[in-house]
């Protein structure tokens, strides 16, 4: 069977990881960790506005264990900062992480004793929103950016044991 | 009843007790002797009608002598009459008497207090720190407290690898 004919019978020919890598970035399941006034924005976000399914983003899952993609929305303080840090470490890998807004990261406008300076002091941030809040539409660039970061990944998705 | 009542009422319960008032913009402010202010509170309550406590704050005031003061918002709702009763205390040994024998509201408004300014409430029932971990060592809000905070005295949990991408 040639080509041609191939495609007319509605087959295409792709490599696996290519097809995986473009499922994985078409759900990007986010973690709302939403601390502050920019959960607000998040929302909007989510909702039929803006509309985040358009990316395969809409499931908002509060479960670490069933979500890829944790959004750090608003100030942590130091006492939520292992909170935090331990809903991350049950979510599992690979994972990604969007600093949303001024304050998360940066500290933003709370610059005091409290408040941490920047959530990338304790987590591995691959994007950074700024905004007082972010515009929704900022937010969902960042995730398009998380979608690039899967797509341009290096790491195998599939992962085959070495034959004895 | 007005504040002309309450304050001869007090003076007549406490003579002496009252250090100073001060009215302005409507406001009545009335400084009372430390030791005082549980029994000042008391008869607020049960003679006067101040049935409500609304906040207590606390005041550093970096002076040299009476460093440090808490200040009660009372309202009696009957009347329609707000006072607020201040009361002072030293750097060298903050310790208030608790009023939450009197206002059982007081309980997390002094914790509050003693976790921000360090002021101690002598006879408070649980006087743990409310916002900040329990471990910490400072009172933030004193005014030599450094604006970041002290370096370490916080913990934040250790920064994950960077997972391979």
């Amino acid at each position: 069977m040639s080509l041609e004919q191939a495609l007319r019978q509605g087959f295409f020919t792709t490599r696996l990881e290519a097809l995986a890598r473009w499922a994985m970035s078409n759900s990007v399941f986010p973690m709302p960790m939403g601390l502050a006034c920019c959960a607000i924005e998040m929302m909007a976000m989510a909702g039929p506005r803006y509309d985040v399914a358009r990316f395969g983003s809409e499931v908002f899952r509060f479960s670490p264990r069933q979500s890829d993609c944790m959004i750090v929305a608003g100030w942590c303080t130091y006492k939520m900062a292992h909170a935090i840090r331990r809903i991350w470490d049950q979510m599992p890998e690979p994972k990604w992480c969007i600093a949303m807004g001024a304050c998360a990261s940066t500290g933003g406008m709370h610059r005091c004793y409290g408040v941490v300076q920047g959530a990338d002091q304790f987590l591995p941030v691959d994007v950074y929103v700024p905004g007082c809040p972010p515009r929704p539409d900022a937010v969902l660039h960042a995730i398009l950016e998380i979608q690039r970061k899967i797509r341009e990944r290096t790491e195998p998705v599939f992962a085959f044991p070495e034959k004895e | 009843m007005t504040f002309d009542d309450v304050i001869a009422h007090l003076e007549a319960r406490f003579p002496g007790g009252i250090r100073e008032i001060r009215r302005a913009l409507g406001e009545t402010t009335i400084l009372v002797r430390t030791e005082l202010i549980r029994d000042v509170c008391r008869v607020l309550k049960a003679e006067l009608g101040f049935n409500y406590l609304v906040d207590i704050a606390a005041v550093d005031r970096f002076t040299e002598q009476e460093r440090f003061e808490v200040v009660y918002n009372l309202v009696a709702l009957a009347h329609g009459l707000r006072l607020r009763l201040k009361v002072r205390c030293e750097e060298s040994d903050p310790v208030v008497p608790s009023i939450t024998p009197v206002y059982p509201n007081a309980n997390w408004h002094e914790r509050e207090a003693w976790d921000m300014m360090g002021i101690r409430f002598a006879g408070h029932p649980d006087l743990r720190r409310i916002y900040l971990p329990e471990d910490f060592r400072y009172h933030p809000l004193r005014k030599e407290f450094p604006l970041l905070g002290i370096p370490g005295s916080l913990p934040l949990p250790e920064k994950p690898e960077s997972p391979a991408r």
